[in-house]
């Protein structure tokens, strides 16, 4: 600002230019200012500038673009993604050097971002990026201060750091709780107080098996005045079988499970029974390196069994194409492709799907070595095409048939009702196939160089791991140096539970990713997972027995300002259930929830067209048939999974369409949501059958009021609330009161049985009443 | 409480702005889709969010006509009479140059040659070669402006509409819809930005897919929300038997006294924003049956789109409904109209197909135009590839067919911000090359975002590491069509 106002002599014109100007510049220092308080949680530039905190997030973003890891496409041989890139003399100008470390104005990188030539400044203008005035200063300062450059933190494995001491009024439960209560102390913060154990009661059940907890939960946990009361709970929550089912959600997401091939005409698959083995390894615990190990390489382990081979379906759910005219080998290197980049994902967070057609632009991932990650995916015998729609085949080899000994004896866990055998797709390398090559800007036509098969340097080496193969990249993967694997997989169950990683970008822990808001407790958990022998129940179990986890969800108007992202875990966030999980909760407070596990996907109620709509006419899954009876009252995990048309009542409320790995969900809040809330026959009926199982019992209106409100929010209702709901429902009441018709047509809902009650109109106010509740904000949050 | 409300409606859009990726213009734009009676005049509803440079639109709103399963440019719109003099010879190879082929016909040890088995003439001022399939089209085409040098990167039709629908063939993108979505925000209130209508006709059809609406990584505000004429325009949206108006009336009353009474112990400003949507969802469910309901259209306007408008689920009807959705400021009216892969049988599919769409996409224009709405409208028909000039299958008197041909194709596009009654690019005398002013996929989308006063590679998100856009990393604006 003061520089404008020094300029004062000015026509009116230009006057009017600066007045324009200053106002931009005001507008977007303030928003700069926002975002800086978002990013780094300070409002000024900081008095010691961090290399990985500070200034690599600038230079990733504005610059690697075109100085970073990509040799081809580097300009003026500058790079500025390693230190000796950073200090060396320019190319055309030896005397001159990028940076000369505590002299930013002899450096030519900070004349360069700060020049008013537009020929000269950089980024250049036609980039369409820029730095705004803190990040130069940021810049500046970083300079003056050495320009010291460090390894990007998530390539650095992780050590156990030291558990920061904090103050006994604040009531750590356990280290968690030290590193959160430690960092909000920096910030002038405090810990909220613990929710009331309704809340938590509902919260912890949510979170470890999905489901509700009873009225018989509800008041035996409220009597519990015992000082393990909710870890008794937590422990018979985590021996729930359940469990299994809450944690297979999120890894369907993670493996692109569906039920269907994926593309044009979108055959059926039955990749079901290896989603019952993940609910299954959830179930017995299985270590996390098992758990991975089996799912990476079951074929290659040095006695696979049936059970380790149906793990490795995890490499095959990717979509598949039975569109006639398509070239075998583009797919079947989509297939490869696919594969290799949900590794990235899932296991790395890394973006390895840049460095298909280039190298990658921002982290340290050749072209190279990703064909070097592809060949461990490569030697699968398939085809990039099996056959047309009419030969399209529920599992396309390599593939295992499922018989029925196979379920009595060594894969009981499988829920298979129907005589005959169950194809599942498998991995299986073969020896010697072919050489992987690196594809010239990724097309499958234009092979170039052969590669080895290895792992990517700059985050660990490969050549200490004998088994050059998929069981050699997952030993790779849980080898004690490795940076990455432990704290992924920490970040992604914290998120479960947080509704935010401690790494915010829960699948990118490369240069462009944000960094970590707890460094140290994220480090702290990886290694405590990683030591307890990767145990999932055990890192379950401290995250929910924390004191972080129990606190209440209130937020002060202090809070929402100072922490409005509830990046300090301040208080607890409120999440909405996801949308299997909206559906769980709803059947089974009605009490209609079929807690069947496993088996064949199931049609439940499906507004009609859906399939109908797009489909091409071929193919068996051209037509949806919905199914009747106990299928309608699954878990909404067991939802079938059609890829080209997913179930709208699930897409609708932010499902993966499992179209691709993916990690985290968005959470939104859309009219459409409001729709399926309100007029999904599913939460019709729930209502319905609730309010005629209320009917039927002796009591006031008011009595039945109070048990379905437990029922559904899972607390008690105040005196308020109650005399609320009591006028709502003698409203309905009078609306349907001697109008036979009118209840009966409401109280039609859905298929489940009806029961017969006394006084219809009784029944329809109370399934109004049930409605009203099943759509209440709180109602859909955990 | 309405003034505290409104602060805490401006505290949830900051709220999401500041926690939006990368620019956070998406959440700015869902700002713009919830309140923009709060926060912004009317005039300023065509204003891009922050970061995007805006230049005058030509165009507020968009149609898109997409003929799904690619119709034969050699059959429509781009006349190649040498086909027809050379009719059973064998394609060059000097012409082909090594153009892969599709499985389909990869096998085949003859191309023969295939001339158009329907008679052209040139009609308008323009002077455009239109086929007899289409003599509707035909009779407005100083109106259109026909884009003769489209071609594409892919060959197969799942591809193919992926790439021209989020511009890249593989992956789950957010489609151009949802792009226009995210950069300029919604027109109505109690409609969604972006509504998709399907429709399938008599020829081979290939089928759609959710994937093509998708929101991709945006918000799924800006999801495509599939509409249709009849009794169930939206999915969800109309009450069970047993609800009327006033008991949803009561029932949201309801919500929103508890809902409040969370938001006083809660302090989550989330819970004010569920309020609204239950509003809109409300509002929705009387505004969107209104619009829909085709039956009060007058006389003429049926004459224009022809008596099928008023069967649910054709193509007229989604014509039709498509002016109305976009006359009330849906601002991407996507349809889709299966039934154009004409690999064999092309004489009596071709026709069939064109009896369905020709009238009413016809009908569209004129019933724009006569609205004074077609300046602010741009509508786009065309397929996702074009057909070989060879024979696929037997070529006998009566009848043949034509593989998949991506190198060139015609679309023709009309309205706001388009030079009318040009026809831009050329093709071979075999209509098998480019020779002038070839336009791709990228280029395609660039001059659309251009013509909606959007720079596209401006109108970015950041997600996963990288700022993607619909053109990619391609994209030039091709000034030749535009007015």
């Amino acid at each position: 600002m003061s520089n404008f106002r020094s300029q004062s002599l000015f026509t009116i014109m230009q006057k009017r230019l600066i007045v324009f100007s200053s106002f931009l510049l005001l507008f977007l220092i303030g928003f700069f200012v926002f975002r800086e308080q978002d990013s780094v949680g300070q409002e000024s530039i900081p008095v010691t500038v961090d290399f990985n905190y500070h200034v690599r997030p600038i230079l990733s973003d504005r610059c690697f673009k075109c100085h970073g890891p990509d040799a081809n496409k580097r300009e003026a041989g500058l790079r500025l993604d390693t230190e000796e890139g950073a200090f060396a003399a320019l190319k055309d100008d030896p005397k001159q050097h990028v940076i000369i470390a505590g002299d930013p104005l002899a450096s030519a990188l900070y004349q360069r971002i700060t020049s008013t030539d537009t020929a000269e400044v950089m980024p250049p203008p036609s980039s369409k990026l820029s730095l705004s005035q803190n990040e130069i200063a940021i810049i500046k300062k970083w300079i003056e201060q050495g320009g010291e450059y460090k390894r990007h933190w998530s390539f650095i494995p992780p050590t156990r750091p030291t558990v920061p001491k904090v103050d006994k009024s604040l009531r750590a439960k356990n280290p968690i709780d030290n590193f959160v209560f430690a960092k909000m102390k920096e910030v002038g913060l405090t810990p909220n107080s613990p929710a009331d154990k309704e809340s938590l009661l509902k919260r912890v059940c949510m979170d470890i098996t999905g489901l509700p907890p009873s009225i018989e939960m509800q008041e035996r946990f409220l009597n519990d005045n015992s000082s393990n009361a909710y870890e008794k709970i937590v422990d018979e929550l985590l021996n729930s079988r359940h469990y299994g089912e809450k944690m297979a959600i999120s890894w369907m997401d993670v493996a692109r499970y569906a039920d269907s091939h994926g593309y044009q005409d979108d055959g059926y698959r039955t990749m079901w029974p290896w989603r019952d083995w993940v609910i299954h390894a959830f179930n017995k615990n299985y270590s996390f390196s098992k758990f991975l190990t089996w799912q990476l390489a079951g074929d290659l382990l040095p006695h696979p069994t049936k059970e380790t081979r149906l793990a490795t379906g995890f490499n095959r759910n990717h979509k598949i194409t039975q569109e006639g005219g398509i070239i075998d080998e583009e797919y079947r290197i989509e297939y490869v492709t696919d594969r290799t980049n949900t590794f990235g994902k899932a296991f790395l967070s890394i973006t390895l799907e840049c460095a298909k057609c280039h190298d990658h632009k921002y982290d340290p991932v050749s072209q190279k070595e990703y064909y070097s990650m592809f060949a461990f995916f490569d030697r699968v015998p398939e085809k990039g095409l099996v056959g047309d729609i009419q030969l399209a085949s529920p599992g396309d080899p390599p593939n295992m048939k499922i018989s029925t000994a196979d379920v009595r004896s060594v894969l009981s866990f499988i829920n298979k009702k129907e005589e005959g055998d169950v194809t599942v797709m498998i991995m299986q390398d073969s020896a010697n196939i072919r050489a992987t090559r690196v594809l010239k800007r990724g097309v499958y036509d234009q092979p170039t160089d052969t590669v080895d098969i290895t792992t990517p340097a700059a985050i660990l080496g490969f050549t200490s791991f004998n088994e050059k193969n998929r069981l050699g990249l997952a030993k790779w993967l849980v080898s004690p140096e490795h940076p990455l694997t432990a704290r992924v997989f920490v970040n992604r169950v914290w998120n479960e539970f947080f509704g935010r990683g401690i790494v915010k970008t829960v699948g990118d822990f490369g240069m462009q990713g944000e960094l970590p808001t707890h460094p140290e407790l994220l480090d702290w958990l990886a290694v405590d997972f990683r030591e307890s022998g990767w145990n999932i129940k055990r890192l379950v179990k401290l995250i929910v027995t924390s004191a972080t986890y129990q606190q209440s969800a209130a937020r002060s108007k202090k809070k929402q300002q100072l922490d409005p992202e509830d990046k300090y875990y301040s208080y607890f966030p409120r999440i909405r259930l996801n949308a299997e999980l909206q559906k769980d909760l709803i059947l089974s407070s009605a009490g209609i929830l079929n807690t069947e596990i496993g088996g064949p996907s199931v049609k439940p109620y499906q507004p009609k067209g859906v399939w109908e709509s797009t489909t091409s006419g071929r193919g068996e899954l051209a037509r949806y048939v919905q199914d009747d009876g106990d299928k309608l009252y699954r878990r909404g995990l067991y939802h079938f999974i059609k890829r080209t048309a997913p179930p709208p009542s699930l897409l609708i409320m932010d499902a993966s369409n499992r179209d691709q790995c993916e990690v985290t969900r968005l959470r939104t809040n859309t009219p459409l949501q409001a729709l399926v809330l309100m007029n999904d026959p599913q939460y019709l009926e729930a209502a319905r059958v609730l309010a005629q199982r209320m009917a039927i019992t002796t009591g006031t209106p008011r009595e039945k009021i109070r048990v379905s409100f437990r029922k559904i929010l899972c607390r008690q209702p105040n005196e308020k609330e109650l005399n609320r709901m009591e006028a709502y429902y003698q409203n309905e009441y009078n609306k349907f009161k001697g109008r036979p018709e009118r209840s009966a047509a409401l109280l039609s809902a859905g298929e489940y049985k009806q029961i017969t009650t006394a006084d219809p109109a009784e029944t329809a106010a109370l399934m109004q009443l049930n409605h009203m509740l099943i759509n209440l904000d709180e109602t859909t949050i955990k | 409480m309405e003034q505290q409300e409104k602060k805490f409606r401006l505290n949830v859009t900051r709220r999401r702005f500041l926690t939006g990726a990368g620019l956070g213009i998406g959440s700015a734009a869902l700002g713009t889709l919830l309140f923009k009676d709060q926060l912004m005049g009317k005039q300023e509803l065509n204003s891009l969010p922050l970061g995007v440079a805006q230049f005058a639109p030509k165009a507020k709103r968009i149609i898109y006509l997409f003929q799904n399963g690619a119709p034969s440019q050699l059959e429509t719109f781009d006349y190649k009479p040498l086909l027809n003099k050379m009719h059973g010879e064998e394609l060059p190879a000097s012409i082909r140059m090594g153009q892969r082929l599709t499985g389909m016909t990869a096998n085949q040890d003859k191309f023969p040659l295939v001339g158009s088995t329907f008679s052209f003439a040139q009609h308008g001022q323009s002077g455009a070669w239109v086929s007899e399939l289409f003599p509707h089209m035909a009779s407005i085409v100083d109106e259109l402006c026909f884009i003769r040098s489209m071609n594409t990167e892919a060959i197969n039709h799942d591809p193919a509409l992926t790439f021209f629908q989020t511009g890249a063939q593989q992956g789950n993108r957010p489609s151009m819809g949802a792009w226009v979505s995210y950069g300029l925000g919604s027109e109505n209130s109690n409609l969604p930005s972006f509504t998709v209508l399907l429709s399938r006709g008599r020829g081979n059809g290939q089928g759609v897919y959710s994937k093509l609406w998708t929101n991709g990584f945006l918000d799924s505000v800006h999801q495509g929300v599939v509409f249709s004429s009849g009794d169930d325009p939206v999915l969800y949206l109309n009450n069970p038997a047993g609800h009327d108006r006033k008991s949803r009336r009561d029932m949201l009353d309801q919500l929103a006294q508890f809902n409040a009474e969370s938001f006083e112990t809660i302090g989550d400003p989330e819970i004010n924003n569920r309020i609204q949507q239950y509003e809109m969802s409300y509002r929705m469910q009387s505004a969107v049956p209104e619009l829909t309901d085709l039956s009060k259209e007058s006389d003429t306007t049926i004459k224009l789109y022809g008596p099928d408008c008023l069967v649910p689920g054709t193509y007229a009807a989604n014509c039709l409904l498509a002016r109305k959705l976009s006359e009330s400021g849906v601002r991407f009216v996507q349809l889709y109209h299966q039934g154009w892969d004409t690999h064999g049988n092309l004489a009596g599919d071709m026709r069939m197909q064109a009896e369905d769409v020709d009238r009413a996409s016809a009908g569209l224009i004129k019933d724009l135009k006569q609205r004074g709405l077609l300046d602010e409208t741009l509508v786009i028909w065309g397929g996702e590839f074009g057909r070989t000039n060879y024979c696929q299958g037997k070529l006998d008197a009566q009848n043949y067919g034509r593989d998949h041909h991506p190198k060139c194709f015609t679309l023709w596009v009309a309205g706001g911000g388009i030079r009318p009654g040009t026809i831009y690019g050329q093709t071979d005398e075999f209509g098998y090359n480019i020779v002038k002013d070839p336009v791709s996929v990228h280029d395609f989308h660039a001059t659309l975002l251009h013509l909606m006063g959007i720079d596209h590679e401006q109108l970015t998100y950041r997600h996963l590491g990288r700022r993607y856009r619909l053109t990619d990393v391609a994209g030039t604006i091709v000034p030749g069509i535009i007015a």
